[in-house]
């Protein structure tokens, strides 16, 4: 009963209503349309135009199989969010969720394969590595942060294209590339360590998995952790001013490590669900640029746990939708990247919304 | 007495430090004797022309053992100088350390063959470029206080004009537009930034992922089935008469293309820029202390959307280099973070476009390495080889940083009082 009231005045707050919903719809369906636009600009006709719309939205919710596949495309986007969010919140502008999520993804292959063991075990140490190894990645990024003051825009690209070619280097070596392949790709993971499907009754085919559920105990975890725990309340503390902080008596620099290192726990889960419950094995191009539009994400979502559940469904729709828009319109998936940039843009400045519709915020 | 306490304890972090410093460089020197000089046997050549030059001078050669032995002693030496006497200023031997460790390191990949240094300079020159570029371009908008994360998407959006209206209208019209597109890139940041208030970081990271989805999307529509848009003719180098004949410096800097000519002539009219004349003082005022600056009757606005925008035009000049100053075509994402190591210089040369240079000839000098050390055939693996610029850039930051002061008013919007 607490948390409806708590809920109804929540939601009785204009401003907040404008703030949570009307801005990021707006952003939404303004930056499709100007990707739409990009698209017949850029010489296609509006008959190929309308057809990716179209696509976009059957290959999001259109059907069964189309909502697990936008569900599957949410999981990881989930997993790497939260973990931005989480450092948005302590003040940590984390761009490496995408080599967080390769670091994850070589453990949780490395695992998934070398040794059987019994199946919730294996899936268990799977992804326990994946995130351990993750977090480890990050840590690097706060530790030089928190001790040398080097900024963790910078280091966290620069460890991101160092772990694109650890990757490289990771798939060459002889124990773990798949045998009698000259292309760098991983063996593949043992049965016992997937992730296994949770709609399995209904369709062996709907790829959402188990991945998704743990998804949902992270978002549930991490508001948990930043709204009702003393280290939630010290990296909000740390995010909002970082002096009053010290002079609070809050240890500035073990917080910023430790939000650090959550984010790259997060950003480690995700890829090891990927791995563990899509691919089965690792590519180069295994992350797919999850951990950049996990910013968006956690953007959308205001770094708020639950707002980050949201816009990773939607931006799954997007990736699910804009597939079925690349096999019906043969528009190519940049589309939906250029759309994502346009949402961050325009979440980014409310003031731009505000002038541009000033009708809906009368 | 409270004097006297403060020093001692000052003297005593000082020792302590100087301490810290010169073990670990006693524990480098040590360590690159293990790794370098152990097993190490024949001669390094390193050729310093060629012989159709008409000035040429006689090959370098050095014998590995005893020359990576006697620098791995040097390095050592300075270590222990360091503790025994604590200077105040360290960097000067830190500095020679790591010539010494990089000379050793060379060494050692050439023993028993033959290199070219003239040619690895050379390629330390050109690949600088478009990192000293990105970071004139960060000069340019942090001395504003304005936080330019987008510089990496102004590269590539520089590198994808230039190779398609290179392609179309010949080279130079090529290059200017790619300046005029980076320079509209660096309008939309200022007005995102400026005008509409949006956090630096997250506009410049919305311009980056912008701009390599669109360059994506473009390369994937338009050029992939017009092959004949993405051809661009390149410049090629220009031999500046008689100082292109003076032996190893002749050739890495007087035998470059105009983008090398260019990049030293903006590095040095905007520091006569920023430090000698009216205007770059009172852009540097908007920097530091905007509110005082509008009280001089300086606009802060205008003088943030001037700067940015120049800043814009920089890196779309640089990123022009990918295309037109190098292979002629795009590919997607070919800046390769080159925008984000310009950051890197840009900080390590504490905001003067003199240091930045410096910097990113350091930059540079990793980012050929690997490609020259791949001719060597090392042991060391490709990958790791290509990591190089990247450590260097951490290394930089987190060392670096923690002494070097950026603009007083950096990262924050201004609002105008009325």
């Amino acid at each position: 009963m607490k948390f409806f009231i708590y809920l109804s005045n929540y939601f009785s707050n204009r401003e907040t209503i404008q703030e949570i919903i009307l801005i990021p719809v707006i952003a939404t369906l303004l930056a499709i349309f100007l990707g739409l636009l990009l698209l017949i600009v850029s010489g296609s006709s509006t008959q190929i135009a309308l057809t990716a719309l179209v696509a976009l939205f059957t290959g999001s919710f259109g059907s069964l199989s189309a909502i697990s596949e936008t569900l599957t495309a949410a999981t990881p986007l989930i997993f790497a969010a939260l973990g931005i969010a989480v450092g948005f919140r302590a003040g940590l502008f984390n761009i490496g969720a995408e080599g967080q999520i390769i670091l994850g993804g070589m453990a949780a292959v490395a695992i998934g394969f070398s040794f059987q063991l019994p199946f919730f075990l294996h899936l268990l140490f799977l992804l326990l590595a994946g995130a351990l190894l993750g977090a480890c990645y990050a840590f690097i990024s706060g530790w030089l942060k928190a001790t040398t003051g080097a900024h963790e825009v910078i280091t966290t690209i620069m460890l991101n294209l160092i772990a694109y070619r650890l990757l490289d280097f990771f798939l060459r070596m002889p124990a773990i590339q798949k045998e009698g392949r000259n292309d760098p790709i991983s063996k593949s993971i043992f049965e016992t360590a997937e992730l296994p499907r949770i709609l399995n009754y209904l369709d062996p085919n709907l790829r959402v998995h188990m991945g998704f559920i743990i998804a949902i105990i992270a978002v549930t975890f991490v508001y948990w952790l930043i709204f009702h725990t003393t280290i939630g309340y010290e990296f909000r503390a740390v995010g909002k001013n970082l002096d009053a902080s010290k002079y609070g008596g809050i240890n500035s620099s073990m917080t910023i490590i430790v939000a650090m290192s959550l984010a790259g726990l997060l950003a480690g889960l995700a890829g090891a669900t990927q791995i563990s419950g899509i691919l089965g094995r690792a590519t180069p191009g295994f992350s797919a640029g999850i951990g950049f539009d996990a910013i968006a994400v956690a953007l959308l979502g205001r770094a708020h746990p639950i707002g980050v559940l949201f816009s990773s469904i939607l931006f799954g729709a997007l990736i699910a939708g804009g597939r079925a828009m690349q096999v019906s319109a043969d528009v190519s998936l940049d589309l939906i990247t250029v759309i994502q940039a346009l949402i961050i843009i325009f979440i980014a400045a409310p003031i731009l919304i505000r002038k541009l519709f000033p009708w809906v915020f009368k | 007495m409270m004097n006297n306490l403060n020093k001692d304890k000052f003297d005593n972090i000082k020792t302590k430090k100087s301490l810290i410093i010169g073990l670990s460089l006693i524990f480098f020197g040590f360590v690159i004797y293990l790794f370098f000089g152990l097993g190490v046997e024949g001669q390094a050549t390193f050729r310093l022309s060629r012989p159709t030059d008409p000035f040429a001078l006689p090959n370098l050669i050095l014998p590995a053992h005893s020359f990576i032995g006697l620098s791995a002693l040097l390095i050592a030496f300075f270590g222990g100088r360091i503790i025994i006497k604590a200077p105040k200023n360290f960097t000067i031997f830190m500095a020679l350390s790591f010539f010494l460790a990089i000379a050793a390191f060379l060494v050692w990949a050439t023993a028993g063959k033959s290199f070219s240094l003239t040619g690895m300079l050379q390629a330390t020159v050109v690949r600088a470029v478009p990192i000293a570029l990105a970071a004139m371009a960060g000069i340019m908008c942090e001395r504003v206080a304005v936080i330019n994360i987008g510089i990496e998407g102004m590269l590539l959006a520089g590198a994808f004009a230039g190779a398609l209206f290179g392609s179309i209208f010949g080279n130079l019209i090529g290059l200017i537009l790619a300046i005029l597109v980076g320079g509209g890139f660096g309008f939309i940041l200022a007005a995102l930034v400026v005008t509409f208030r949006v956090d630096q970081i997250i506009a410049g990271v919305a311009i980056n992922i912008f701009v390599l989805g669109i360059t994506s999307f473009l390369t994937n529509h338009l050029l992939k089935s017009n092959p004949e848009l993405n051809d661009a003719p390149i410049f090629k180098s220009i031999h500046i008469p008689f100082l292109s004949e003076i032996p190893v410096l002749g050739s890495v800097f007087f035998k470059q293309n105009i983008f090398v000519y260019f990049c030293i002539f903006i590095v040095l009219i905007s520091t006569y820029y920023l430090f000698k004349t009216a205007y770059g003082l009172r852009a540097r005022a908007v920097g530091e202390h905007p509110k005082a600056a509008e009280t001089l009757g300086i606009s802060v606005i205008k003088t943030r959307f001037n700067h940015v925008i120049m800043g814009g035009m920089i890196a779309g000049f640089g990123g022009a280099w990918f295309t037109l100053g190098s292979v002629g075509r795009f590919d997607e994402g070919m800046t390769g973070g080159r925008g984000f190591i310009g950051l890197a210089a840009m900080i390590f040369g504490r905001w003067h476009p003199v240091g930045a240079l410096f910097a990113a000839l350091l930059f540079g000098f990793a980012d050929s390495l690997q490609q020259k050390l791949a001719i060597l055939r090392t042991p060391i693996p490709s990958e790791f080889l290509a990591m190089a610029p990247y450590l260097v850039t951490i290394i930089v930051v987190a060392g670096i940083v923690g002494n070097a002061k950026p603009p007083q008013a950096i990262g924050k919007a201004y609002v105008k009082e009325n």
